[in-house]
């Protein structure tokens, strides 16, 4: 059987029913893994080992009765920002390429927690800066649908080892689209969490104030699951919110009759793929047959996005990445005259150029002389944002929209003109600077077969409203698997 | 020509506070152990670590700020200060630029009688660095983060002081204040003070500052003042000469006397402050004040004020007395468990003052109980034992914070009471004496002294010389 | 915007990197490029707006002072490039 095309529920309770061991499951994920790695290249660690022994002690645990949850046993892909006690963490940076954790990201924790295997450590762009996942020091990862592109960034990795069925779901990471943008390229299922919703601690920081932790899952009803499990308060990230936790899954039901909703036509105007926007309006019309009340409304702010989002998280990111240094963990430089030399060799042979790019810019903005003119702008860009959807959803329970643009691009084509690839991010970053969960699901495909990704957002902490939403959705559909989870092995 | 320059000087004090852990990390602030054995992946900037503020630091720098009369800032912030350097490891500082705790505070000093306030510009939370040592085997330098978070709080004066005298009072001012409310030990020599001071100098009676100098590394208030001294004659050489003096931070050696200028081309001094992101608003409500304000112990010059209506004691002992937070305990503790304030006062002013000396020792070094001087006055008071055997077991407090009844019942020390066997000694001597007996019946009453150390001598100290004396005179004048 | 090499060469030290010739002349362009578009913010009025950190309210976070993490040195350690008597081992500094 093919245990990797199930959903992480149905696998979970197939495990729970004894119809399924925790090893077996481990195995055909490692097997697929095995066969595909080299043509998708989701993964910079694979814990073949580690993940073996995982499922010995967790199937005891389950047979024991001590780990009932819905994913207990199920195997789960992490990116690579993510801190793992003793399993390599890279950022698929050459500067962490020989870091070991002393400690776990909460997020993975609160899955070990619930009987989670850990298989490995997903592909990214480096530092997360990017949507292509083209810019990790340990080579692009491909898109399961066509290998000739991207998967999106920069959960690139994670959305692939889902899409490609390497293993049934995966944490992702989201700063200004990273989950959703690579979720709607590989035709899953992403969210991105409100601010505040899932622990930062051990999330290696890009963007601090727009960071946020999210699964990445063939449906809705894993998203919900998973949401459940790493959606919890936590007293070692300021940030996070107290009433973190909530049963997300109690909002998947079919019904979004009286539903408003509201189409920023503002997110259809110049610029989108003419198929990606006829898919969504067909998404859209779906909603409305099953009773929603949907109409077009104009945002606002949109334009300005953009900007405030590259002022705002490139000048966080010039000094999170401050740490990397040589002194105290990673890659130093073998040749170096003094101190101020060792830091510049290692940063500069260290970091990739799109992580330079961004430092360097985030270190203008927060100069002296600068910092009113770009960083405070930003910042009150930001609030006027954050005020635009306010009005919006004082008046629309869930907006929808597109994810991206387009369909995913070829490798190679975005990275020669970095405000381009930039601007793919358009529908995302807004969320990001707002604090807003959204969530990307499939809604077709282009001509090219290509998945076309719907993007529901929500007011900050309604997740609720937009999972059911997309539940009522994805009832009218039924999920098309990838020319490479087909292809078997 | 010196006369005619003014030296304007601004301070920028840290102080360790004294928290069980460090300001963002539940780290233990314990001083010593082995290097980096006090750190975790917080306070060693690990990727992924996040700091959460430890509330004692938020509670004990608004109380310094009420105490030196500052505005608390009711929605603060923290920044992160970025600049490279190996001590400190995340290569940014948190700390708080754009709404530091407190504002706008003064503190009254008083030199040779002369008050006057210093302002206090603001009191700012900010995180320790590391400490770093140079291995001259390697050749290399050494980090051990187990300081690094700890908190501190920086206060800024205004550039109010003009002379070294000014400047010592406004730091002892500080210390008091700090120590009273328990906020740190304040000890410059071990660093938990901290002062840099900023200096510039300007003709008398001009308005315009002139460009200043910050020196660091000051770690006694003799090195403070060799150091203001030295730096103002600096000034005064380049202005003199025709030169400018260049605004930059100085490290002073106080071994060989001189400053010198800490520069590098790879230090632009561009800080880029802005908010962590990773830490929230903190917001000082009344209620918080309020609890605050309710916990504010007694401060030095309300201290005072109560001991001379108490206690009674002279103006001079209460100065002494309450130059030190930790004498000022003892004082009390000791008057709490019976014993009289004047008598207490004399321990501390005579014997306690000239042992401090003798051990070198500060007053804020005192180890020994309440209980134990308590006890030993109350020995006295009952003539248990004499006052110069007091005296050696007082030491013996001093030093190990002996229990005084243990220990003159073991060292037998306790003055003989048998008037019998006294009056015997005393006819003994009186025998061995009769040229001191002859003279003292002749008129000469100094020859009394003689026989009673004498008989104190043949007592081994422990008897009562005022019995002494009686007995003395009563078989003399047979 | 106009990038000079002066900025160029402050900022790389602000950000501590060396850059080659041909990746400053390739920052100077994607810099200046940069700054023009994010000078779309100009258009706004943001003259009255509060600068937003966090974009929902959360303030007031703390830690009780309670000693929770003992000694983890060795695991610590063993990630340093250089290490040395329980340090990490750094070039020489300023003192």
């Amino acid at each position: 059987m093919d245990l990797m095309s199930l959903t992480a529920v149905e696998l979970g309770q197939k495990i729970k029913n004894k119809e399924v061991t925790v090893k077996e499951a481990v195995e055909e994920s490692l097997r697929r893994i095995e066969s595909i790695e080299k043509d998708v290249n989701s993964f910079v660690t694979v814990d073949k080992e580690g993940a073996l022994k995982q499922a010995e002690e967790i199937q005891k645990r389950i047979d024991s009765g001590e780990l009932n949850g819905p994913l207990a046993g199920v195997p789960v892909a992490i990116k690579d920002n993510m801190c793992t006690e003793g399993l390599l963490t890279t950022c698929s940076s050459k500067i962490l390429g020989n870091f070991v954790p002393t400690y776990t990201a909460t997020a993975v924790e609160k899955l070990k927690e619930a009987g989670a295997v850990i298989i490995g450590k997903t592909n990214m762009d480096e530092f997360a800066m990017g949507s292509t996942s083209e810019t990790s020091y340990f080579g692009a990862t491909k898109n399961p649908w066509d290998l000739s592109r991207v998967p999106g960034g920069s959960s690139g990795g994670s959305a692939a080892a889902v899409s490609s069925e390497e293993v049934p779901y995966a944490l992702g990471s989201d700063t200004g689209g990273s989950i959703r943008q690579p979720a709607s390229f590989c035709g899953v299922t992403g969210i991105k969490p409100t601010y505040g919703r899932v622990s930062r601690y051990g999330l290696i920081a890009y963007g601090s104030s727009l960071d946020q932790i999210g699964p990445i899952a063939k449906d809705v009803r894993d998203c919900a699951t998973i949401l459940e499990i790493i959606c919890q308060h936590d007293d070692k990230d300021s940030t996070s919110y107290k009433d973190a936790a909530s049963d997300f899954t109690a909002a998947l039901v079919d019904d979004v009759k009286g539903m408003k909703i509201g189409i920023p036509s503002d997110y259809l105007a110049e610029g989108i793929d003419p198929e990606v926007k006829d898919a969504v309006l067909a998404a859209a019309k779906v909603l409305e047959g099953k009773g929603a009340v949907v109409e077009e409304f104009s945002l606002g702010m949109v334009d300005y996005a953009i900007p405030a989002y590259y002022i705002i998280a490139s000048a966080e990111a010039s000094s999170n990445l401050e740490r990397f240094d040589g002194v105290k963990y990673g890659y130093r430089t073998a040749d170096y005259t003094d101190l101020h030399n060792m830091y510049k060799k290692t940063r500069s042979e260290g970091f990739g150029a799109e992580v330079k790019r961004r430092i360097m810019l985030g270190s203008f903005v927060l100069s002296s002389g600068y910092y009113d003119a770009y960083y405070v702008k930003a910042l009150k860009t930001k609030a006027l944002i954050k005020k635009a959807f306010d009005d919006a959803f004082a008046k629309y329970d869930v907006i929808l929209g597109p994810v991206a643009p387009t369909t995913a691009l070829k490798c190679g084509e975005s990275l020669s003109d970095p405000i381009k690839m930039y601007l793919g991010d358009i529908y995302t970053v807004s969320v990001n600077l707002a604090g807003l969960p959204g969530i990307s699901l499939p809604c077709g495909y282009d001509k090219n077969g290509l998945p076309i990704g719907l993007q529901l957002l929500g007011q900050t902490f309604d997740e609720k409203s937009i999972l059911r939403a997309a539940y009522a959705y994805e009832q009218s559909r039924s999920y098309k698997r990838s020319p490479i989870a087909e292809r078997g092995l | 020509m010196e006369k005619t320059y003014e030296t304007v000087i601004g301070l920028e004090v840290h102080v360790e506070l004294a928290t069980k852990t460090k300001i963002f990390c539940g780290c233990s602030t314990e001083f010593g152990g082995e290097p980096n054995t006090h750190t975790c992946p917080v306070c060693t900037g690990m990727p992924g670590s996040l700091p959460v503020l430890n509330k004692a630091v938020l509670e004990k720098a608004v109380a310094v700020g009420l105490a030196t009369n500052c505005n608390i800032t009711r929605k603060g912030k923290f920044d992160r200060k970025n600049y490279f350097y190996p001590d400190n490891p995340q290569n940014y500082q948190i700390s708080q630029l754009y709404f530091p705790i407190c504002r706008d505070g003064k503190v009254e000093i008083d030199v040779d009688g002369e008050k006057k306030f210093v302002r206090i510009h603001e009191i700012h939370m900010e995180e320790d660095a590391g400490k770093l040592v140079h291995d001259s085997f390697t050749d290399t330098s050494l980090v051990d983060y187990n300081r690094s978070g700890v908190p501190l709080i920086e206060i800024v004066s205004e550039p109010d002081m003009r002379s070294a005298d000014e400047v010592i009072a406004y730091l002892d001012k500080l210390r008091l204040i700090i120590q009273y409310l328990g906020a740190s030990d304040c000890k410059l020599n071990e660093g938990s003070m901290r002062a840099d001071v900023n200096l510039s100098i300007r003709k008398k009676g001009e308005e315009k500052f002139g460009t200043r100098t910050e020196m660091k590394n000051l770690n006694s208030f003799k090195a403070i003042a060799r150091a203001i001294e030295n730096e103002r004659e600096r000034q005064i050489d380049i202005i003199e000469s025709g030169e400018k003096v260049i605004q930059e931070t100085r490290r002073w050696d106080d071994e060989k006397g001189y400053s010198y200028a800490m520069r590098s081309k790879e230090d632009a001094q561009d800080y880029r402050y802005f908010p962590d992101p990773d830490l929230v608003p903190i917001i000082v409500d009344d209620e918080f004040l309020d609890t605050i304000k309710r916990r504010q112990p007694e401060l030095r010059d309300e201290k005072r004020i109560r001991y001379r209506d108490e206690f009674n004691i002279p103006d001079y002992d209460i100065d002494i007395i309450t130059n030190s937070k930790k004498m000022a305990d003892i004082f009390e503790e000791t008057i709490a468990l019976g014993a009289e304030p004047k008598k207490v006062s004399n321990w501390l002013m005579v014997e306690t003052m000239r042992l401090m000396k003798e051990h070198d020792r500060d007053a804020d070094d005192l180890s020994f109980s309440a209980k134990n001087l308590a006890t030993l006055i109350d020995m006295v008071d009952k003539k248990v034992i004499n006052g110069s055997v007091a005296k050696e077991v007082f030491e013996k407090i001093f030093t190990e914070d002996i229990d005084p009844e243990k220990y003159v019942e073991e060292n037998g020390l306790k003055t003989v009471n048998d008037e019998g066997a006294l009056t015997k000694t005393i006819e003994e001597i009186v025998a061995a004496n009769p040229k001191s007996v002859e003279d003292y019946k002749s008129g000469k009453e100094k020859a009394i002294g003689f026989l009673v150390g004498q008989t104190m001598k043949a007592m081994k100290g422990k008897a009562d010389p005022g019995e002494v004396n009686r007995i003395l005179k009563e078989i003399l004048s047979k | 915007m106009v990038i000079t090499d002066e900025t160029i060469y402050y900022v790389g030290i602000l950000a501590k990197l060396f850059l080659s010739d041909e990746e400053k002349e390739q920052a100077k362009k994607d810099m200046s490029n940069m700054l023009d578009y994010v000078s779309k913010l100009d258009e706004l009025d943001t003259e009255n707006v509060e600068a937003m950190s966090h974009a929902f309210p959360v303030s007031n976070v703390f830690r009780e002072d309670v000693v929770t993490n003992g000694d983890d040195r060795e695991n610590m350690l063993a990630n340093a490039p250089e290490e040395r008597n329980g340090c990490y081992d750094v070039p020489k500094t300023f003192d």
